[in-house]
């Protein structure tokens, strides 16, 4: 079981930041079941994901995991 | 324990009034319940304030002293009382229990939040330390982002639609529009709530409150002397408090609030009453999704079915079961810590038939839900005339 690996269990893509994300917006944040057990708030890169969708973890930048859709 | 009654309530407009500090809309909250009371400053035993971040948005800490004496309150304890959105809630709550305990006999609790002074990125910024800043937020969360996944989540398992939101957000601005201290007095469409500028989706403008400024105070005292004070005292006939997971990664289910499930369980049984007897509610609509989500954990519907529920009317001023008569966080306004007393304060006046325009017939019993973050402290009180 890997823990850069799990399911999306819900999602919203942000359009309104706070000072450090306003370069960002829009920008799409998950929590992630992970298949290791347990949750985690990160971001998603690329093609934007639905509830259940498969992802895998792409890197952490700055203590925040970014996930990217399993296709 | 002994009974304990509200015996005065005092708020200020909600609104953006460039020319107030915090200071002076507390104080003019407290003055006028300590006057709506018939209570002299020099006869407060206790005095809490409920405020979430006046050192973040003003620069200021100390600050119930800061206010209590600025009231001509000397000597008491000061408190201030801190649990996010829940700040004055759980500062109603603590008064309670001192009074309740036979520990004070009698005690101002004033509700404030000075927001406008922040540009509205940074007020994001500092509503946000309500949230896990160490997960969450250091992903890009904001407050209206967190409440856009638990209703992503709760679309996905129970079906609730776009439109159940949108039916939260006109029926508060038509009671809103009639509230002569609600900050946005403006009747709104269906239309209009379906398609306002995207926020965090599935939420639009219209899905979220306000960012406000404003204050609110009620006095409490035993109930047995509260005819020396008021002829209409209101009973505070149960109250509770709980707590939960402050990151919403760490809850198992988030279609829930499993801490307002625990405060109204408790608060029911105290009263000896359960949903069906409420005549009245205020409940904590931060986003709409969050007032469905409270209509179905207290029991008013079944899981799921809250966001039906609005559409078929029940919640209405006209309905069964009327719910933020006052135009709710949604028009009223948001001052942040203010919110728990306005809805006590909101109540009384449903209670003690002064409501106005958007009196409600069926007024003897009546409950007040303050969220704190998303979940992680609510307060529910259940008030009677009976």
């Amino acid at each position: 079981m890997s823990e850069a690996t799990g399911t999306v269990y819900t999602e919203t893509v942000i359009h309104s930041a706070t000072e450090a994300f306003a370069a960002d917006v829009p920008y799409q944040t998950a929590i992630v079941s992970l298949d290791s057990g347990g949750r985690v708030t990160g971001r998603i890169s690329g093609e934007r994901v639905s509830i259940d969708d498969r992802v895998t973890r792409v890197e952490i930048r700055a203590g925040v995991p970014f996930f990217r859709k399993i296709a | 324990m002994r009974p304990v009654a509200v015996i005065g309530i005092g708020k200020t407009p909600f609104g953006a009034f460039h020319d107030r500090d915090l200071r002076s809309l507390a104080v003019e909250a407290g003055e006028k319940c300590l006057k709506n009371g018939h209570t002299a400053p020099t006869q407060v035993d206790a005095f809490f304030l409920g405020n979430f971040a006046g050192p973040s948005f003003a620069g200021q800490n100390h600050l119930a002293p800061y206010v209590s004496t600025a009231l001509g309150i000397q000597g008491v304890p000061a408190t201030r009382v801190e649990a996010a959105c829940a700040s004055s809630g759980s500062a109603f709550f603590h008064a309670y229990t001192g009074v309740a305990s036979g520990v004070y006999d009698s005690v101002l609790v004033v509700g404030v939040e000075k927001m406008t002074c922040q540009p509205t990125p940074r007020v994001t910024e500092i509503l946000a330390g309500a949230g896990d800043c160490a997960g969450e937020i250091k992903a890009g969360s904001t407050f209206a982002s967190l409440f856009a996944m638990i209703a992503r989540r709760h679309m996905y398992q129970f079906g609730t639609t776009r439109e159940h939101l949108a039916a939260v957000a006109v029926k508060n601005h038509a009671n809103g529009a009639l509230n002569p201290d609600a900050q946005m007095r403006k009747v709104i469409t269906m239309e209009q709530a379906m398609a306002g500028k995207p926020i965090a989706d599935p939420l639009n403008l219209y899905d979220c409150s306000l960012i406000s400024d404003g204050a609110a105070a009620v006095l409490l005292a035993p109930a047995e002397r509260a005819g020396e004070f008021t002829g209409k005292p209101v009973r505070v006939l149960g109250i509770a408090q709980a707590s939960d997971f402050v990151a919403l990664d760490q809850k198992p289910d988030i279609t829930t609030f499993p801490a307002l499930r625990r405060a109204s369980g408790k608060a029911y049984r105290m009263a000896g009453v359960g949903p069906a007897d409420i005549q009245l509610a205020e409940l904590h609509d931060c986003f709409t999704i969050a007032e469905i989500i409270a209509i179905e954990d207290l029991g008013f519907a079944p899981r799921g079915e809250g966001g039906p529920f609005t559409l078929a009317g029940h919640t209405a001023r006209t309905g069964d079961k009327p719910i933020n008569t006052s135009g709710g966080l949604k028009s009223k306004g948001h001052p942040v810590g203010a919110t728990g007393v306005a809805q006590i304060c909101d109540l009384v006046l449903q209670m003690r038939c002064e409501a106005g325009e958007r009196q409600v017939p069926r007024h003897s019993l009546g409950l007040a839900q303050n969220l704190g973050g998303s979940g992680a402290t609510c307060v529910v009180t259940i008030l009677g005339t009976v």
